[in-house]
């Protein structure tokens, strides 16, 4: 870390960092999937950071989840622990080297949350300083009931921190998770203005919402390098040539 | 009114109102003696009749293991190392220093947030971000700085332990070997807590001396905080 740490904003890298936000059945996964495969065909250097990259920091978070022993603070801290590892082991290296950097998830995803559980939002705020800010942060806006008909039924049952069971709001797990998703909804919504949030409908197509997607990023691409080694044909061109 | 504050922000679902006991900081570089002296004031407190808990870093339930391995195996980068061990000061303040506060007791606390921020600031944190980050902590009623210069810091690490990897700074490649290294790490801590002094009012306690003439200066400092009836700093 030498030299310092910089401030979201401050920094200056060649590459781009995209990210998504909605709450889960929002259809951000599938429509950043989508962004993934293009950029590919395109030629641009993709790289997707994910969440828990640190061994040790999944440890002790899948520990704290298992035992229900984190608190609004810890687990707050716990998250940004693991974010900066992220930041500073996954998302600035490929940023200084110009590639695409991809992230599902990023800090407003944890203003969301933590400020729900009842951490104050200025707090949370200024501990993710260290974060990179996105070049486009899309955030996919689906009502709860749209979003809720989507995971309910067609998927793993719903886990204990994931419904915000620590906060009390209802003891059946569904009814618990609805609640919470309303609330995380709200502080998505006031975030749009404060960190110029970029609204998908996320009630349309697959295939509207990805045209707006790339037309978004492609505006934002400009000069951003590509692979230099170019064949003729390769699998990617093939592929983009065919129309399903 | 309650005798605690939060430096800034706080933490959520905590009523101040509850907190009845004290909360005792010794602070210092590493070898300077804080464990020894405060596993002689708990006896001395609990010969005088007061509940007492002592408690240091890196020991929470929660990250205390997995933050140890991280230090040896120095895999996390700085903002991250330094977040580690935030979420594992939180863990004991929420789970331990609060609840013993809550019972009364006496908290007797092997370093606090400001040997975090110390440690956090050479690795290249933003101070400003790490107050920022450390303003969910408890103000202390006392924090005694155990001040030594660093020759005798030197004299007294050779014999005890001799010089540790972390312990000298290895992780920030300041010298050509532990003691070079140790000197320059231990000089830059060394500034940033005489920094703070003032910042956050530390009580500044000689401790150049041996153990029994350090002892008893504090003892008799913190006679007076456990005498007294008012608000923590």
């Amino acid at each position: 870390m030498a030299g310092g740490m910089k401030i979201y904003g401050k920094h200056r890298f060649p590459g781009r960092l995209f990210i998504v936000e909605g709450i889960d059945g929002s259809g951000k996964s599938t429509q950043l999937m989508l962004l993934q495969k293009w950029l590919e065909s395109e030629g641009y250097v993709v790289y997707f950071s994910e969440w828990n990259s640190s061994p040790l920091v999944r440890d002790v978070t899948k520990r704290g989840k298992k035992k229900h022993m984190l608190t609004p603070m810890t687990f707050s801290l716990i998250h940004a622990t693991d974010f900066a590892d992220r930041t500073e082991h996954d998302i600035i290296p490929p940023l200084k080297a110009g590639a695409v950097v991809l992230a599902d998830r990023y800090i407003f995803t944890a203003f969301a949350r933590d400020v729900v559980r009842g951490v104050s939002p200025s707090w949370v705020r200024g501990l993710y300083e260290f974060a990179v800010k996105p070049t486009v942060s899309f955030y996919f806006r689906a009502p709860l009931d749209v979003a809720m008909k989507r995971i309910l039924g067609g998927r793993d049952a719903i886990k204990y921190y994931e419904a915000g069971m620590d906060l009390g709001l209802s003891d059946d797990i569904e009814v618990c998770f609805e609640l919470f998703q309303g609330k995380i909804i709200e502080q998505y919504e006031k975030m749009v203005d404060e960190f110029g949030l970029v609204p998908i409908d996320a009630t349309r197509s697959i295939e509207e919402q990805q045209a707006e997607v790339r037309r978004i990023v492609m505006q934002a691409l400009e000069g951003t390098k590509k692979t230099r080694i170019r064949r003729w044909l390769d699998l990617a061109s093939l592929a983009k040539g065919s129309r399903a | 009114m309650a005798r605690f504050s939060f430096f800034s922000e706080g933490l959520p679902g905590i009523d101040l109102e509850e907190l009845k006991g004290k909360l005792i900081v010794l602070e210092g570089t590493d070898g300077v003696g804080r464990s020894t002296h405060i596993g002689l004031l708990k006896q001395w407190l609990e010969n005088n009749g007061h509940a007492v808990l002592d408690t240091g870093m890196t020991r929470s339930p929660l990250a205390g293991k997995r933050l140890k391995q991280a230090k040896e195996g120095h895999t996390l980068g700085g903002i991250a190392m330094s977040l580690f061990y935030a979420t594992d000061f939180a863990d004991r303040l929420e789970n331990e220093i609060i609840p013993a506060l809550r019972a009364g007791f006496i908290v007797l606390t092997d370093r606090y947030i400001y040997s975090l921020m110390a440690r956090a600031i050479v690795r290249g944190a933003d101070p400003e971000w790490l107050r920022e980050v450390y303003g969910f902590a408890l103000k202390p009623d006392a924090i005694f700085y155990l001040r030594v210069n660093i020759d005798d810091l030197v004299t007294r690490v050779l014999q005890s332990t001799g010089f540790n990897y972390w312990e000298s700074g290895m992780d920030l490649h300041m010298g050509e070997d532990l003691y070079e290294s140790f000197v320059r790490y231990q000089r830059w801590l060394l500034g940033e807590f005489d920094k703070m002094v003032e910042t956050y009012g530390f009580d500044i306690v000689d401790a150049s001396g041996t153990i029994e003439e350090v002892f008893p200066r504090l003892r008799d400092r913190i006679q007076r905080i456990v005498e007294r009836n008012g608000h923590a700093q």
